[in-house]
């Protein structure tokens, strides 16, 4: 086991799988001979060539198309989108196409691509840097969508998402890129669904996804001193959803809320809501709460982004309100 | 050409009269159902650029107007008349409809409702073919609207500046659904359009099948060469509406009687009729037997199929059996 960053996991699983498979080929913008935005396909051009590690123009919509294209004739393709904002423009060709092909030809036809792409506020890129969109990727039929939330399931998943046979979408996080954990040395997948109870507890859940796993944990250990034991549970997959450790948990907690950065209104928090209230509503003690992001464009200023974006304390503030505390 | 392939080119086009004018009756018994664009009057377009392709080998992609496109690409006709009835035993069992034809057996990569959207999926497919080594080339056959979408310009740039073996067939009918070409866009000559990508192009008449094989050889050695993407533009003329619910209003009765005039079956069939090749009693005896083919196969084939079982309706959503070594259980 060795500590690596997420943004080494990213690159790692890159490497591995292109070693495995002369099918897999990424794209993307500064990917090739700059290295990356984030450093995620760093050495890759030198060590693969030009034609495998390929340095896309500025056109998210139809290099997105490319690759999907490129995948509909037995390519691997790892599509790299710089920030999930520029992911709009690609929406054609990732819902209108990639998550339809499959469906449309009546299973004859499938787009194995994946797409990497951080999704949410960094510090002060203002509005046009940092959305959260996870919620209308959930939302589409014939995608998967999952949200690694440390180095271990960021190379895992990423190796998982390239040889699995549907589109995947990778929601990673500016925020997360230096965050460090131990991973195998060895060859190992980490599974596209399933949620994982990442601390056990008994008094309420605090359900989380991508980045806000981290303030849930930070959250729990603060309600640990108060002598309330929070279970935290990352949800992984957005799509599908692992309904069936949400039900457990809560079962177990009778309290809970869910924790994200995105806006609320039809926000994950909105549908985990809904699962909770189909599966288990009388398992309920008490009123469930979201923690969520304004609904307000993010502003620039430091004070005001802060304001728009929930931290570790408004998750704690929360449980405690949940738990009857204040 | 021999006399030979010239009767089966002709009896090709007649057959693909045929199954449209058949698909509009079916439409109006309300056996097919949504939209149906038609294809009839550029039969020769299709025809002539596929005949010059490795059908079966090459990628062929194109937009919601792909009946034709997807039986001469090799699609058994039954299979896309049963795709239009939403049958099981339909191209895309019945998942599809008549803008969604596939048929990766052939090749044939599907029919696409947004316009300018296979621009790039055939980038992709040729960048697949040119990664493998291989001597197949990926053909888009699209309309002149399509070029004033993003992905064309997004797509001519990639393709030129990868140098990927893919031919651009602009079927240039003069109408983006509705709207005169004039009245949208600012070239109308689509071929010029290219050159801000050093693609090579050129322009052809559409209606005559012979002109438009020797164009589309050409083009097509071009990019089989490794020399890139090609262009080529086909002037033509669809008979019908846009789709069904159109009534042509925006069209007037002068322009659409000049280019009956150069229908390219009417065109082909003179021609063939003035140098020896077939007598007035051969087509009649052609139309015949096409007529019962249609009748007595493919339609009776879309009759008698079952329609899809609704338990199947979340099939095909995402891979049916994917491998759990990829997508869990995760291990608690």
């Amino acid at each position: 086991m060795a500590e690596i960053a997420y943004w080494e996991a990213i690159r790692r699983a890159h490497d591995e799988e292109l070693a495995n498979d002369p099918m897999v080929i990424v794209m993307g913008e500064d990917i090739g001979v700059a290295g990356g935005t984030y450093k995620a396909t760093l050495g890759l051009y030198d060590k693969y060539g030009e034609s495998r590690i390929i340095d896309t123009p500025i056109s998210e919509n139809s290099y997105t198309g490319v690759g999907i294209g490129a995948s509909m004739a037995g390519m691997r393709p790892i599509i790299e989108i710089m920030s999930i904002n520029f992911a709009l423009l690609a929406l054609d060709t990732l819902i209108n196409a990639a998550a339809k092909i499959r469906y449309m030809s009546g299973g004859r036809v499938q787009c194995p691509i994946v797409m990497r792409t951080p999704g949410g506020t960094a510090h002060q890129l203002a509005a046009q840097h940092s959305a959260r969109l996870a919620r209308m990727f959930m939302s589409t039929s014939g995608l998967r969508v999952v949200t690694p939330r440390g180095p271990l399931d960021a190379c895992g998943m990423l190796k998982s998402a390239v040889r699995c046979n549907d589109p995947v979408i990778i929601i990673e996080h500016e925020r997360m890129y230096n965050l460090k954990e131990e991973v195998p040395d060895e060859e190992y997948f980490r599974p596209l669904e399933g949620a994982e109870v990442v601390r056990e507890g008994s008094d309420i859940t605090l359900i989380g996804y991508n980045y806000s796993v981290h303030l849930c944990l930070e959250a729990a250990k603060r309600l640990e001193k108060d002598g309330i034991s929070a279970e935290v549970v990352d949800l992984r997959a957005l799509k599908p959803l692992d309904r069936e450790t949400i039900r457990r948990s809560v079962e177990k907690t009778h309290r809970f809320l869910v924790a994200e950065e995105d806006e609320a209104p039809v926000g994950v928090g909105a549908e985990i809501m809904a699962v909770v209230t189909e599966d288990c509503f009388y398992a309920l003690d008490a009123q469930p709460a979201r923690v969520h992001a304004a609904d307000v464009p993010v502003p620039y200023n430091h004070t005001l982004e802060k304001a728009a974006i929930p931290d570790a304390d408004d998750v704690y503030q929360s449980a405690l309100k949940v738990m009857g505390k204040i | 050409m021999n006399a030979e392939d010239q009767k089966r080119l002709l009896r090709e086009m007649i057959f693909y009269r045929r199954f449209e004018d058949r698909t509009f009756e079916a439409y109006m018994e309300r056996k097919i159902g949504g939209f149906l664009h038609l294809y009839s009057g550029q039969e020769a377009v299709a025809t002539g650029v596929l005949e010059m392709a490795r059908t079966g080998h090459d990628y062929v992609i194109t937009g919601y107007r792909d009946h034709v496109h997807a039986i001469k690409t090799g699609a058994p006709p039954r299979e896309v008349m049963a795709e239009l009835y939403g049958k099981q035993t339909g191209s895309s069992r019945g998942r599809g409809g008549s803008m969604h034809i596939f048929d990766p057996t052939v090749h044939f990569m599907g029919g696409y409702a947004l316009v300018g959207q296979p621009f790039p999926l055939a980038a992709g497919l040729a960048l697949a073919c040119k990664h493998k080594g291989s001597d197949q080339i990926a053909i888009c056959f699209l309309g002149d609207g399509a070029n004033n979408q993003g992905t064309f310009h997004e797509t001519m740039n990639m393709a030129s500046v990868w140098k990927l073996p893919v031919l651009f067939v602009c079927e240039n009918n003069l109408y983006a659904i509705g709207t005169r070409i004039e009245r949208s866009t600012a070239v109308t000559d689509q071929y010029k359009r290219v050159c801000g990508y050093n693609i090579p192009s050129s322009q052809h008449d559409g209606q005559n099948i012979e002109t438009v094989m020797e164009a589309a050889k050409n083009a097509i050695d071009h990019v089989r060469g490794g020399n890139g993407p090609y262009f080529i533009e086909f002037m033509t003329y669809r008979h019908r509406g846009h789709s069904m619910s159109d009534a042509k209003g925006y069209r007037n009765k002068e322009e659409e009687e000049q280019w009956l005039k150069r229908d390219p079956i009417v065109l082909y069939t003179e021609k063939l009729r003035k140098a020896g090749v077939l007598s007035d009693k051969d087509i009649k005896a052609m139309e015949k037997a096409i007529d019962d083919e249609i009748e007595n196969e493919i339609i009776k084939f879309a009759e008698e199929s079952p329609e899809p079982r609704v338990e199947d309706l979340t099939k095909y959503v995402l891979d049916d059996n994917p491998d759990p070594r990829w997508i869990g259980p995760l291990q608690k």
